[in-house]
């Protein structure tokens, strides 16, 4: 007997019609007079904050700045110099446990100017639930890392290999009730970006 | 080549998207079926479906104005961050382009990414009907004994029932988009595919809440609201056993897919649970992995006005110690790729924008379509899988064409609504006054002399009978309006005596 | 016999013969002497439209019979125009006429400005509301419309545009559907009229006196609605109104 499987491809081949052509999507993409300030300008309307810090070695600095930042007590932190940081996810047991994390600290890959969307990859680190039941986050992005727009972006980007990895862009937000914006729906209340130029 | 003229109505299904109820009444969830065995024939009441249900919603005049202007609103906002590049036309095209080359070789590209999805370490079923897919999650969850679910949005679950199938098998299924977890507390169903509660007020959320959620009476700050829902739901990730996600584009070239969210819903419901259960229609593959460049940039655009939503998951394989699921599903979808006519409403991305620009559906409500997915959309899609039952949709039009513009995928929506009218007039599935009046017309409209005779005496009865006789409960043009008055001379017999003839 | 035929909407031939009239007139005043073939009847709209695809099938022959002898084909109506132009080829599949007929058929307004390359002169010293009708507007494109990112056009403005004294309103939505829609406005009448009061709602806003539209579908609609509730802004096709500008 065919499976459902056999069926669904064997109607597939059946019903297809003359090929149509795949287009080459060369980049189409906007261009922007400064990359940079385009993305702090996209991460502002998606209700993030971008902040210029300059100097890496300026990061905690800058992080203390932050009111949700100084006012956090448990930190995790995946970029190294953050001397707060307090929660060792490699030695935590279950993700579950990290449902009091009060602020998490990630490294942005790649940033986009259209949208204001950093990319964030997990690669081996452990408990990527902690990105998003933490209550505030702050990525930290290099400022040669900020490209135009999306084409330009998956030009980069190597997609494939296993793992999560996902384009961040602002902090969680809603607008199911009656249309009004809320910042702070399941995911972090806030979302920082930290442009740091190496 | 064109089809021929005779209708092409497909086999009586089981589980499909037929009539839902309607808002008061609650699902049942004691295993008893959602919705009632179809047939071929369709009643007056189903032909009828749309413009009472419609009706009934333009009715409260309040309502009807404000729940068009809250929709209207996401339209506007769509034209606004459409203008912010110059390629937003190229994209569409582009778009449109990369869907119907997938289409055209749709096998190919999902026997590939099944491929990479396994080597990755994902399993992939494949479900023919809405019911396999049902069954086939079920299965998964109960041989790894789950009891508890969170689900984040998927109108392909929505479409196919399954919570109401799992619940009846003693599973609790939480969906904890907000919007959706608001109208599963009230048992009814979305009324938008983006945003399920825009046809709620605030105040009717706030009632909710206090009924169900312990909310203080009264309360009604959209802001608090959300942060009682998001304590609420923070409980349910936490004691998930399981999580069910959509997926809004698979990637073929690499066996992965993508989610988008704006709450962080499928990521706190796929970081927590060992098992992800991914569900997708068969359309959704995408060739290669540049090719969400295109997509993600139309997608949020065009569904909410953001330049895209908050979280774009890319999921490439199981977490490590974890299990994923891809179910790969059918449900007529095969059967519309079979139709050159229709083929293009594969296309679709579930975007919602040609709701939010029709006119119609902004002032009846998603409800008044009674199908999962309203709309322009949901009109063309539902006649597939149930003409009978969803005769009256491709009729609550006017065929404006705004869909179509708006569409970022260019589906040719108001075609095909036109379309469907000819398949449905053919399978008699029209209704009677419809036929009748069209036969007649038909007959008088084809004979010169007929449509003069008929035109002289129709005016001439116009201008002699009485009011009441004009304007009578059976002249539903006279409800609301006038009949235009009735020249004594017709154009054309003011030109024949003017030709001097 | 002139090469150009006028095609009179049933509706408009019954019940608004002075549009007919100012089309004529007008065509006239710009050197264009129409024929008007008195056979014909109707393009077959309401029935296709209503899925009666068989009872529309034999006016779509009858359409051809009449006018596929002429090199051009005017018609106050876009939506009767664009029902030939792309939808006659649902009705008469493989119909060796069709493609001839498609590119011999012009909505009033696209001629004038496409074909005949007239800037009309006159004087018009009222408050006009443009209504784009539906199909006109995204079938036929006589204007680049609210949804699509392309430079704008508006070929029906451009019309009046340069018409002394003529101020054009700004409507909130300048082109929403005005609920009409065929049997729609009948068989969706609650939705049709709310739709209708929409539009007639934005107008008043706006300031106009006088709605314009290039379908009298549109405007039979919408007056409908405006008499019952005794409103005192008219309608007006765009051919009257050029009419009796131009005059």
């Amino acid at each position: 007997m065919e499976s459902s499987r056999e069926e669904i491809l064997r109607s597939l081949r059946a019903a297809q019609s003359s090929p149509a052509v795949l287009p080459e999507v060369a980049d189409v993409g906007i261009r922007y007079p400064d990359a940079r300030e385009q993305f702090a300008k996209s991460v502002s309307e998606v209700a993030g904050r971008c902040v210029f810090v300059g100097d890496r070695r300026r990061l905690d600095e800058e992080l203390e700045r932050l009111p949700e930042f100084a006012a956090a007590q448990k930190i995790v932190s995946l970029v190294p110099g953050v001397h707060r940081a307090n929660v060792d996810l490699a030695a935590v047991a279950d993700a579950h446990d990290l449902n009091d994390v009060d602020f998490c600290v990630l490294p942005g890959e790649l940033g986009v100017a259209e949208n204001g969307a950093v990319w964030v990859r997990q690669g081996g680190s452990p408990h990527r639930a902690a990105w998003f039941l933490a209550q505030h986050t702050a990525l930290v992005l290099s400022g040669s890392a900020i490209v135009h727009n999306m084409h330009q972006a998956y030009e980069r980007l190597e997609i494939g290999g296993p793992g999560f990895a996902l384009f961040v862009s602002g902090p969680s937000k809603t607008a199911d009730i009656e249309q009004a914006l809320v910042i702070g729906a399941q995911g972090p209340r806030s979302c920082t970006v930290l442009v740091i130029e190496e | 080549m064109r089809a021929t003229h005779e209708a092409h109505l497909p086999p009586a299904q089981g589980t499909d998207a037929a009539v839902q109820p309607p808002p008061q009444t609650p699902v049942p969830m004691n295993g008893a079926p959602a919705h009632p065995q179809h047939s071929l024939h369709t009643s007056s009441a189903q032909q009828h479906e749309h413009p009472a249900k419609a009706a009934a919603f333009v009715a409260n005049d309040a309502r009807l104005h404000w729940h068009d202007q809250a929709v209207w609103f996401i339209r506007a906002k769509r034209d606004r961050v459409s203008s912010a590049f110059p390629e937003w036309e190229q994209l569409r095209a582009l778009g449109s382009q990369i869907k119907a080359h997938t289409l055209s070789r749709l096998a190919d590209y999902l026997e590939h990414f099944e491929k990479k999805a396994v080597s990755l370490g994902a399993q992939v079923h494949w479900a023919l009907s809405a019911e396999e897919h049902n069954r086939v999650v079920h299965s998964i969850l109960a041989s790894r004994g789950v009891r508890r679910v969170v689900k984040s949005k998927s109108m392909l679950t929505e479409e196919c029932h399954l919570n109401p199938y799992l619940e009846s098998h003693g599973i609790e299924v939480v969906d904890t988009d907000l919007g959706e977890r608001i109208v599963q507390l009230r048992r009814e169903p979305p009324s938008h595919i983006v945003m399920p509660a825009i046809h709620l007020k605030k105040e009717e959320i706030g009632q909710l809440f206090h009924q169900q959620l312990g909310a203080p009476a009264g309360l009604s700050d959209p802001k608090a609201l959300t942060e009682l829902a998001r304590q609420h739901l923070r409980e349910k990730f936490l004691g998930a056993q399981a999580g069910i996600t959509g997926v809004n584009f698979a990637i073929s070239e690499t066996g992965g897919f993508v989610v988008c969210t704006n709450e962080g819903n499928a990521d706190l419901s796929t970081a927590l649970p060992p098992l992800h259960i991914a569900c997708m229609g068969i359309e959704k593959i995408i060739p290669r992995a540049k090719d969400l460049a295109i997509f993600l940039r139309v997608l949020a655009r065009s569904a909410t006005g953001q330049p895209i939503t908050s979280y774009t998951s890319h999921f490439h394989g199981p977490r490590p110690g974890g299990e994923l699921h891809i179910v790969i599903v059918d449900n007529g979808r095969s059967r519309i790729l079979q139709r050159d006519e229709y083929r293009r409403s594969l296309h679709c991305i579930r975007c919602g924008a040609c709701m939010n620009t029709c006119p119609v559906y902004r002032r009846s409500g998603g409800h008044s379509y009674g199908v999962t997915v309203p709309g322009p959309i949901g009109s063309v899609l539902a006649p597939h899988l149930n003409p009978a039952a969803h005769a009256s949709l491709p009729f609550a039009s006017t065929l404006c064409g705004s869909c179509s513009d708006v569409c970022p995928v260019k589906i040719d929506l108001h075609h095909q609504l036109l379309v469907w009218r000819g398949e449905l007039g053919r399978a008699h599935l029209v209704p009677i006054e419809k036929r009748v009046g069209s036969a007649i017309g038909g007959w008088i409209l084809a004979r010169t002399w007929a449509y003069r005779f008929f035109g002289k005496l129709m005016r001439s009865l116009l201008r002699r009978l009485p009011r009441a006789l004009v304007y009578h409960r059976w002249n539903a043009w006279g409800r609301q309006r006038e009949l235009p008055d009735a020249p004594r001379y017709s154009f054309r017999e003011i030109y024949r005596r003017r030709r001097g003839k | 016999m002139s090469d150009v035929a006028l095609f009179v909407p049933c509706y408009v031939d019954q019940f608004y013969p002075q549009v007919g009239l100012a089309t004529l007139d007008l065509l006239d005043r710009f050197g264009i002497h129409a024929d008007f073939p008195e056979a014909q009847t109707c393009c077959g709209q309401p029935m296709a439209n209503s899925g009666c695809f068989s009872d529309a099938a034999p006016l779509a022959r009858k359409f051809l019979d009449v006018f596929s002898g002429y090199r051009y084909v005017v018609c106050p109506s876009g939506s009767c125009t664009s029902m030939v132009r792309h939808h006659y080829a649902n009705l008469l599949p493989g119909e060796p006429r069709l493609a001839a007929i498609g590119g011999k058929v012009y909505e009033l307004c696209e001629f004038l400005h496409d074909v005949a390359g007239i800037k009309p002169r006159g004087r018009f010293p009222h408050r006009v509301g443009l209504h784009q009708s539906c199909h006109g507007l995204r079938e036929l494109r006589l204007a680049s419309g609210s949804e699509r990112r392309i430079a704008a056009f508006d070929k029906v403005r451009d019309l009046l545009e340069g018409l002394e004294g003529i101020q054009l309103v700004d409507l909130a939505r300048p082109d929403e559907c005005c609920g009409f829609g065929g049997t729609f406005a009948v068989s969706e009448e609650a939705i049709s009229c709310a739709m209708g009061k929409d539009r007639i709602a934005d107008h008043e806003r706006a300031g106009a006196e006088i709605i314009a539209g290039a379908d009298m579908s549109c405007l039979m609609h919408l007056s409908g609605l405006l008499r019952r509730e005794h409103k005192h802004l008219r309608v007006m096709h765009v051919a009257e109104l050029l009419a009796e500008a131009t005059a």
